[in-house]
C-alpha cells in the first residue's frame, strides 16, 4: 500500500488539537487521549518506583545498613514492587500502546465501551493516590507480596491503605481487559478476520483474558488482607484456626499470570517491530498466536512454584514444577520465531529494533533462568534469593522494560506526529543494555551464592557484587532519562512525521500522523494478509522520508 | 572458590551438579541464539538490490523446536525431583532438634536440653532433622552451604534434615521476610567433629533432656490424668503412637507425626481418634512453643519397651544412629 502523504501538520484536525482545555481531556472519550493520560500516569510511577530503587542500591554499596534505617529499607523495597508493578508494569502497554492502537488496528473508530475506558483510568488513579497517600503516611513496608500474618497481625505501617491502591486499580485493569476482548471481537473492519490481525492485538487479547479471570482473585485476597488486619478474622491467623499458606495459594493464583500480563503485550510490540525492520511478515503466524494463547492458559496452572519450600505437600511441588515446563515451551517457540523472521530479511537498525534485539536476548536469558528455578532441586537453594530478583528484573525489565521502549519509538511518531532524534535514540538503548546487565547480572551469582533477598544488610563478602550492580543501576538510569529528555525536546523541535515513516504494515500507518479523532474518514476494507511487507518493499532510507513542513 | 558457596552438606554436591548442568545447557542456548542472531543481523542487512524473501513457516520447525526443548525441560523436572524428593524425605534415625523462630532470631533445643540461641551446633556425618515452628510470621531456615531451606510457618511443623560433610562455621540466614531485622535474624551452623561435638554436649552441663521437660509438663498441665498408659483413660493411650496410623471418628486414617501430636494439643477437636468422645480442653494459648516442643518430644519418646519409664537422655533413646 501506499506510504507517506505530504500533509500541512499545522491545520489539520487531529485528535491533540480537537478540543483544548482540561475539561476536554479529563473528560475525553478518546481511547487515545486515554492513552496519553495513562502515559502521564504510568511515567509518574515508573520515576516513583525508581527513585526508590535507586536508593535501595545506593544503601546496598555497602554491607552495613547504614544509608537508612532498616523499617525505611523495608519500605523502599515493598513501594518500589508495588509502584512497579501494580502502577507501572501491569497497565503499563495495555493502557498507553493498547488503548491508542488497538482500534486502529483492527480499523475501528475507539473501544467498544469510551466511557468504560475513560472510567478505568480514573479507577487508576484513585487507586494510584492511595498508593501517594500511603507512601506520604510513612509508607508499608510488608513486601509486595503482603504475605501473612505478618501483613494481617504484625506490621505496623498502612497495610490497609495500600491494599485498597491495589484493589481499586485492579478494577481498572479488569476492566481494560473487558474492552479489549469485545472491541476485538465485535469491532474489526470488514476483513480484518482473527487470522489477519496483527500479533500485537494476539498478544492484548491473551493478556485481556488473564486481567479478567486473574484479577478478581487478587481483589478479594486483598479484601481479605484488610478485613483480617482490621476486624481480626481469623481466614489466615493460625492462631485463630487460619491457614497463612491460603493466602499465599490465593495471591500466587493471581501474581503469577500476572507476570504473563506484564509481559504478553511486549512480545506483541516485538513481533510489530521484528516484521517491519526485517520488512518480513512474521515466521510462523499461527504458532505465535497460539503461543499467547497458551501462554496465558497454561500461566493459570503454575502459581504453586512460588510455594516450593512454602510448606506445600511433596506431591503438589512435583506437579507445579512439571506443569512449570509446560509453560516455557510457547516461550521458547516465539524467541525461536522471532530469530528466523530475520533469515533472509533486509534488516536496519532503528531504535525500535535495537530495543527488538535487546527484548529478545534479555527474555532469553530471563527465561532460561526460569528454568532454574522451576527445577525443585535448584529452587530450594536459590528461592528468596537474589537469583530470583536477578530472574524477574531480566523478564520484566530487560524484557518488558525494553519492549515497551521499542514500541514508544515505533510508535511515537504516529502518536505524537514528530520523530524522536534517531542518533539519541541508538545512544539511550546501548546504554540501557549495557546498564541493564551490569545491574542485574553479577544478581545471579551473589544469588547462588546465597545472599536472601530483601536483607537491608549482609556479609561482606557480598559487596563486590553489590558495587557492580549498584553501578550498572547508574548507567541504566541515565538510559531512562535520556528518553525522557528527547522525547519532550522531539515535541517541539523534533522532524515532523509522515503517516508511515516507516512504511510499516498495519491499518494504524494508513491513518495520518498523529490521528484524527475518529481514526477513520471511512471504516478500511482489509484485503490483504498481516505483515505484507511483499507489497510494501524496503523501509524509507532517511532521504526517501517525506517531510511535511 | 570465589563466588560459589561453601559446600558443606550431601545435598551441596547434588544441587550443584544439576546446577552446573543447566548453566551449561543454558550457556549452549544463548550462545546458539544469539549467534544466530548476530549472523542474521550481518548477513540479511538491507542491502541495494536484495529484498527480503517472505517465508511462511515451517510446521516441522515449530514442532522440531519444541518438543527437543520440552525434552530437555524434563531432564532439569526429573534431576531437580530426585533431589527434592531426598531433602523432603528426612531419614528415620536422624538427630532432631527443635528449633523456634521468632522475630528476630533463632531458638534451638537439643534432645539433650542444651539450648542455643543464632548458632546450632552439629555434628560431621550424621542426620541432623530440624522441627520447626515460628513463633509469630513466617520466616525460612537457610543454609547456603548445605543449599536446603525450608520455610518456618507459625502454627505448625515444618521440618529440614541434612547431614553435613565437612567441619566448619557456615552461614544461617532467614529468607523469608519477617519484618524490621529481617536481614539481622542471621547465624551460624557450627559443624564438629563428632569428638568435639560429644565434649560441647556434655560441657553445656546440667542440662535437662527435651523429653524429660516434657513428661513433667505432661504431669503439670494434666494430661498424664487422661491419657493414661493402659485402655481405662479418658483419652488415646499415647505409648507407641508416633508415626503409626491413627483411627478417626470420622472414618479417615492419619499419620501421628509431629504436626498431628501438636495439633492434637492446640486443637483437639480437629482429629477425634475413634472411640473417644472430645472432651479434650484446647491448650492455645496457655503453653509457649518451648513447652510444646517439650511435651512432642516426650510423646514421641514413649515406645512400648519404655512404657512407664523415664525417657533416657538425649544420645541413648530412639531417636539416635
Amino acid at each position: 500500500m501506499a506510504t507517506a502523504v505530504v500533509v500541512d501538520h499545522g491545520e489539520r484536525e487531529n485528535y491533540l488539537n480537537a478540543g483544548y482545555g482540561l475539561k476536554s481531556w479529563l473528560l475525553t472519550r478518546d481511547h487515545k487521549r486515554i492513552a496519553l493520560l495513562y502515559l502521564l500516569s504510568i511515567t509518574f510511577f515508573f520515576f516513583v518506583g525508581g527513585f526508590f530503587a535507586l536508593l535501595i542500591r545506593l544503601e546496598l554499596l555497602t554491607p552495613a545498613g547504614d544509608l537508612v534505617q532498616s523499617d525505611t529499607y523495608n519500605k523502599l523495597f515493598t513501594m518500589h514492587g508495588m509502584s512497579m508493578i501494580f502502577f507501572f508494569l501491569i497497565p503499563g502497554v495495555p493502557a498507553v500502546l493498547g488503548n491508542f492502537l488497538i482500534p486502529i488496528m483492527i480499523g475501528a473508530k475507539d473501544l467498544a465501551f469510551p466511557r468504560l475506558n475513560l472510567l478505568s483510568w480514573y479507577l487508576f488513579i484513585v487507586g494510584g493516590l492511595f498508593m501517594v497517600y500511603t507512601i506520604m503516611a510513612g509508607g508499608v513496608d510488608t513486601g509486595w507480596t503482603f504475605y501473612t500474618p505478618l501483613s494481617t497481625e504484625f506490621a505496623k505501617t498502612n497495610v490497609v491503605t495500600a491494599a485498597l491502591g491495589v484493589f481499586i486499580a485492579g478494577f481498572a485493569s479488569i476492566l481494560t481487559g473487558l474492552n479489549f476482548i469485545v472491541t476485538i471481537h465485535r469491532m474489526r473492519a470488514p476483513g480484518m478476520t482473527w487470522n489477519r490481525l496483527p500479533l500485537f492485538v494476539w498478544s492484548h487479547y491473551a493478556t485481556s483474558i488473564i486481567q479478567v479471570l486473574g484479577t478478581p482473585v487478587v481483589a478479594i485476597t486483598i479484601v481479605l488482607v484488610a478485613l483480617e488486619r482490621l476486624f481480626h478474622l481469623g481466614v489466615f491467623n493460625p492462631a485463630l484456626g487460619g491457614d497463612p499458606l491460603l493466602f499465599q495459594h490465593l495471591f500466587w493464583f493471581y501474581s503469577h499470570p500476572a507476570v504473563y500480563i506484564m509481559i504478553l503485550p511486549g512480545m506483541g510490540i516485538v513481533s510489530e517491530i521484528v516484521c517491519c525492520f526485517s520488512r518480513k511478515r512474521i515466521f510462523g503466524y499461527k504458532a505465535m498466536a497460539l503461543a499467547v494463547l497458551g501462554i496465558a492458559v497454561i500461566g493459570f496452572l503454575v502459581w504453586a512454584h512460588h510455594m516450593f519450600v512454602a510448606g506445600i505437600s511433596l506431591y503438589a511441588a512435583l506437579i507445579f514444577s512439571l506443569l512449570t515446563y509446560f509453560v516455557a515451551v510457547p516461550s521458547a517457540v516465539k524467541v525461536f520465531n522471532w530469530t528466523a523472521t530475520m533469515y533472509k530479511g533486509s534488516i536496519t537498525y532503528q531504535t525500535p529494533m535495537l530495543y527488538a534485539f535487546g527484548f529478545i536476548g534479555l527474555f532469553t536469558i530471563g527465561g532460561l533462568t526460569g528454568l532454574f528455578l522451576g527445577s525443585l532441586g535448584i529452587d530450594v537453594h536459590v528461592t528468596d534469593t537474589y537469583f530470583v530478583v536477578a530472574h524477574f528484573h531480566y523478564v520484566m525489565v530487560g524484557g518488558m522494560v525494553v519492549a515497551y521502549l521499542g514500541g514508544m519509538h515505533f510508535w511515537w511518531p504516529k502518536i505524537t506526529g514528530r520523530m524522536y532524534p534517531e542518533s539519541w535514540g541508538k545512544l539511550a538503548a546501548l546504554i540501557v543494555f549495557i546498564g541493564f546487565n551490569l545491574t542485574f547480572f553479577p544478581q545471579f551469582i551473589l544469588g547462588y551464592m546465597g545472599m536472601p533477598r530483601r536483607y537491608h544488610a549482609y556479609p561482606p563478602e557480598f559487596q563486590i557484587l553489590n558495587i557492580l550492580s549498584t553501578a550498572g543501576a547508574t548507567i541504566l538510569a541515565v538510559g531512562y532519562l535520556l528518553p525522557m529528555v528527547y522525547f519532550l525536546w522531539s515535541l517541539r523541535y523534533g522532524e515532523i512525521a509522515p503517516a508511515n515513516p516507516w512504511n510499516a504494515a498495519g491499518l494504524e500507518w494508513q491513518v495520518p500522523s498523529p490521528p484524527p479523532t475518529s481514526n477513520f474518514d471511512e471504516t478500511p476494507v482489509v484485503t490483504w494478509e498481516a505483515y505484507n511487507y511483499d507489497e510494501l518493499g524496503e523501509i524509507p532510507t532517511k532521504q526517501e522520508v517525506p517531510v511535511a513542513h | 572458590m570465589p563466588f560459589w558457596p561453601d559446600s558443606a552438606s550431601t545435598t551441596a554436591g547434588q544441587v550443584d551438579a544439576l546446577y552446573i548442568f543447566m548453566v551449561l545447557v543454558s550457556a549452549i542456548m544463548t550462545v546458539l541464539i544469539f549467534a544466530t542472531l548476530i549472523f542474521f543481523a550481518i548477513k540479511f542487512r538491507k542491502r541495494r538490490g536484495k529484498e527480503a524473501e517472505q517465508i511462511e513457516g515451517s510446521t516441522v520447525l515449530e514442532i522440531t523446536w519444541s518438543v527437543i526443548p520440552f525434552a530437555v525441560f524434563l531432564a532439569f523436572f526429573v534431576w531437580g525431583a530426585v533431589i527434592y524428593f531426598q531433602e523432603r524425605t528426612p531419614p528415620q534415625d536422624a538427630t532432631e532438634v527443635y528449633t523456634v523462630a521468632k522475630q528476630w532470631m533463632w531458638k534451638f533445643e537439643h534432645a539433650s536440653g542444651q539450648r542455643e540461641i543464632n548458632e546450632l551446633h552439629v555434628p560431621v556425618g550424621r542426620d541432623v532433622k530440624l522441627i520447626m515452628t515460628s513463633q509469630d510470621v513466617i520466616h525460612s531456615f537457610y543454609v547456603p552451604a548445605f543449599r536446603i531451606k525450608q520455610d518456618v510457618l507459625p502454627g505448625r511443623y515444618t521440618t529440614f534434615w541434612f547431614h553435613a560433610t565437612k567441619p566448619g562455621t557456615y552461614h544461617l540466614f532467614c529468607a523469608e521476610y519477617c519484618g524490621t531485622q529481617h536481614s539481622g535474624m542471621i547465624g551460624w551452623i557450627v559443624v564438629m567433629e563428632p569428638r568435639d561435638y560429644e565434649a560441647w554436649m556434655t560441657g553445656g552441663g546440667g542440662n535437662q533432656p527435651l523429653a524429660v521437660t516434657g513428661q513433667q509438663l505432661f504431669s503439670q498441665f494434666g494430661c498424664i490424668t487422661c491419657h493414661r498408659s493402659d485402655t481405662q483413660g479418658r483419652g488415646p493411650n499415647l505409648v507407641g503412637v508416633y508415626n503409626k496410623p491413627v483411627l478417626l471418628e470420622d472414618g479417615r486414617t492419619v499419620n501421628a507425626d509431629d504436626n498431628y501430636i501438636r495439633e492434637s494439643i492446640l486443637d483437639p477437636g480437629a482429629k477425634i481418634v475413634r472411640g473417644f468422645k472430645p472432651i479434650m480442653p484446647t491448650f492455645q494459648g496457655q503453653i509457649t512453643d518451648e513447652q510444646l516442643n517439650a511435651l512432642v518430644a516426650y510423646v514421641k519418646s514413649l515406645t512400648q519397651s519404655q512404657a512407664g519409664q523415664t525417657p533416657k537422655a538425649a544420645g541413648m533413646g530412639t531417636a539416635t544412629p
